[in-house]
């Protein structure tokens, strides 16, 4: 415990923001991977236990772009696309065969893909820590809010995070594609009746989440170092971030996606050696007082 | 009357199979075979409690590694700090594993599916949290060290590895006989019940949560006991066997031997350890070799081996029964 030094930063403004932001990044990070995760569990009822691999992908998918090409925009569309494409596959050759099966065979397969996957990027890339470097257009001095530190880079993954999660929103909750993929969560079966095909809406569905993982693979590519066993870890945190907002809801994910990452964030200045434990903490709690998650509904 | 299900007939498998393990190292004097024997009673020991739970009561629990992990340390303290007979620690191991399953089982057990297994793995989390945390006691990340105290008892010596084996079986073989007792006692039937339709065994006048809850402080005192092996096996404790991982491995471990029969996990155990030795030693690719197996089984057999195998003894059944009767057609046996 180190209760000291975090009452010293909450007393300075300028640690609080330099705090607040290294939270919100990975909160967003978090947010981006987990809308993924909620939005195929909402409408598949499958748990994929693979999402933290796409994001590895989308990470590995970028260095190899940037390398090629130098563009970060083109960067972060062609890690998200490509991601997207493995995503379809995917779920198209394999976790199509264990819809409606036992819970635990398709973590099975999932869990099996995880393994294979991360062999793969030790085969294709090597076993050894990579990383990207930042790019030239973010090489500038960081920008100084309330004498607290902040590198444009970090600006710039809040915002694009925040303009994917609105699109993401508006195209669930004011399109027809919207109105289609929440009626196939709410009952496949009506909505297969009514002439959709569920098989393309499903694989849909989990592109769309390959999407979302790219894309933060992408972003986080320039401030993480990359290794074969990186999508563990925010795997682990998105499924936490998952269950607390409630499993289903995207808007969920937001909130407590953003809650993990400040608590990240300051409890490792209080709490060095119990930061995961924190988060834990937080989650138990959620479930004890709202055992279907802070917005989740519950489902029949 | 003895019948394939009664209490007398298990003792009775379990002594033979005991003979058979008292003999084999005689037999073939290998200290691989030993060891691996020691580790096989502690993982079917925890796999099958987790089995108890998953298969039985339809209570998938992502955190049953807690209870391995505090059997472990808290075996492995007792005997370093207090200096107690081995029965004495061991006892009081088991009690605080029931302890801790009483009072996590009472906030979890009430939850849906997914909500419980990630509740239970928050809790395992939080112990995994503590033990790092606490390093005068648990000695942190690098894990407790220095040895276990070892005074015989009873004309049995730990320190000794035979004596180790002989007991670890012996520990495993009560422990799948006392499971298979509840498994068909009338709790387990109404454990099954509860899996498969709650709502209306509450409507029946069962008390749901007690059973449920129960069911998983008798899990967790199993498991415990696997923790214990473990620990006298590598004389300590780790973090790892209280880490998220122990309780995927279980769940790798029955999704791979069978959750419909009561030794399909003891079944996933031989696998799972067989293939971890033979996998590191043949390849580096460790993962994409075991991820290609993984599938194997889940989309090629879509079962755990003993399963397949129990249902493919039925099938032969029904056939040889068919053939006796001449002209019936033989019915697909459940």
């Amino acid at each position: 415990m180190d209760l000291a030094t975090l009452a010293t930063c909450l007393s300075s403004s300028a640690c609080i923001v330099t705090q607040s932001t290294g939270g919100l990044i990975i909160g967003m990070l978090l947010f981006l991977v987990a809308a993924g995760l909620t939005l195929i569990f909402g409408v598949l009822k499958v748990v994929n236990f693979t999402h933290g691999s796409f994001y590895m992908l989308g990470a590995y998918f970028a260095l190899t772009i940037y390398q090629l090409t130098g563009s970060y925009t083109l960067t972060i569309l062609g890690a998200g696309a490509a991601t997207a494409i493995v995503a379809l596959v995917f779920e198209r050759l394999f976790i199509s065969r264990v819809y409606g099966q036992n819970v635990l065979m398709q973590l099975l397969v999932c869990y099996g893909f995880v393994l294979i996957f991360d062999d793969l990027v030790k085969i294709i890339w090597g076993v050894e820590f990579k990383s990207m470097g930042m790019p030239p257009a973010f090489q500038v001095p960081p920008l100084f809010i309330a004498g607290g530190l902040v590198p444009p880079f970090y600006l710039f993954v809040v915002g694009v995070a925040l303009v994917i999660g609105l699109t993401l929103w508006l195209v669930i909750e004011r399109t027809r594609l919207g109105k289609t993929v929440r009626a196939a969560a709410y009952n496949p079966s009506m909505v297969a009746a009514l002439g959709i095909n569920t098989g393309y809406l499903y694989g849909l569905v989990f592109a769309l989440g390959g999407l979302l993982a790219g894309f933060a693979g992408a972003l986080a590519a320039p401030v993480r170092s990359l290794t074969p066993g990186m999508g563990f870890s925010i795997l682990i945190e998105s499924f936490i971030v998952t269950v607390i907002g409630g499993m289903g809801s995207i808007v969920g994910a937001f909130v407590a996606a953003l809650a993990i990452g400040l608590i990240r964030s300051f409890g490792s200045l209080g709490f060095p050696l119990f930061t995961d434990g924190l988060m834990y903490l937080f989650m138990a709690l959620v479930l004890i007082a709202r055992p279907t998650g802070l917005f989740g509904k519950e489902i029949a | 009357m003895m019948t394939r299900h009664s209490l007398a007939f298990d003792v009775l498998l379990g002594v033979a199979a005991l003979a058979v393990l008292a003999i084999v190292p005689l037999v073939f004097p290998s200290k691989a075979l030993v060891d691996f024997m020691i580790r096989f009673s502690a993982y079917a020991l925890f796999a099958t409690s987790l089995n108890f739970l998953v298969g039985y009561g339809g209570m998938v629990s992502f955190g049953h590694g807690m209870f391995f992990g505090l059997g472990a340390y808290s075996f492995a303290l007792l005997m370093q700090r207090t200096g107690m007979p081995i029965p004495a620690a061991f006892a009081l191991t088991l009690l605080l594993c029931a302890a801790l399953g009483l009072v996590v089982g009472a906030i979890c057990v009430r939850l849906k599916e997914i909500y419980f297994a990630f509740l239970t793995l928050a809790f395992q989390m939080l112990v995994h949290s503590l033990i790092i945390l606490w390093v005068p006691l648990t000695g942190g990340d690098q894990g407790l060290r220095g040895g276990i105290p070892r005074p015989p008892f009873l004309g049995i010596n730990l320190a000794n590895q035979t004596h180790l084996y002989f007991t670890s079986c012996t520990l495993l073989i009560i422990g799948l006989i006392l499971m298979h007792h509840l498994v068909q006692s009338p709790f387990g039937y109404t454990l099954r019940m509860i899996r498969d339709n709650a709502a209306r065994a509450n409507f029946l006048g069962v008390a749901v949560f007690r059973v449920r809850l129960i069911a998983f402080v008798m899990a967790g005192i199993f498991a415990g006991t696997g923790g214990v092996i473990m620990s006298l096996f590598v004389s300590g404790a780790y973090p790892e066997f209280a880490y998220w991982t122990i309780s995927g491995e279980g769940i790798f471990i029955i999704m791979l031997g069978g959750l419909n029969a009561f030794l399909g996990p003891a079944v996933g155990t031989v696998i799972l350890l067989v293939l971890n030795d033979v996998v590191t030693r043949h390849t580096e690719y460790y993962g994409l070799t075991l991820g290609i197996i993984i599938l194997l089984f889940a989309l090629g057999l879509r079962r755990g081996l003993l399963d397949v195998l129990i249902d493919l003894w039925h099938r032969h059944a029904a056939f040889a029964r068919a053939g006796k009767k001449a002209g019936s057609v033989p019915k697909a046996s459940l």
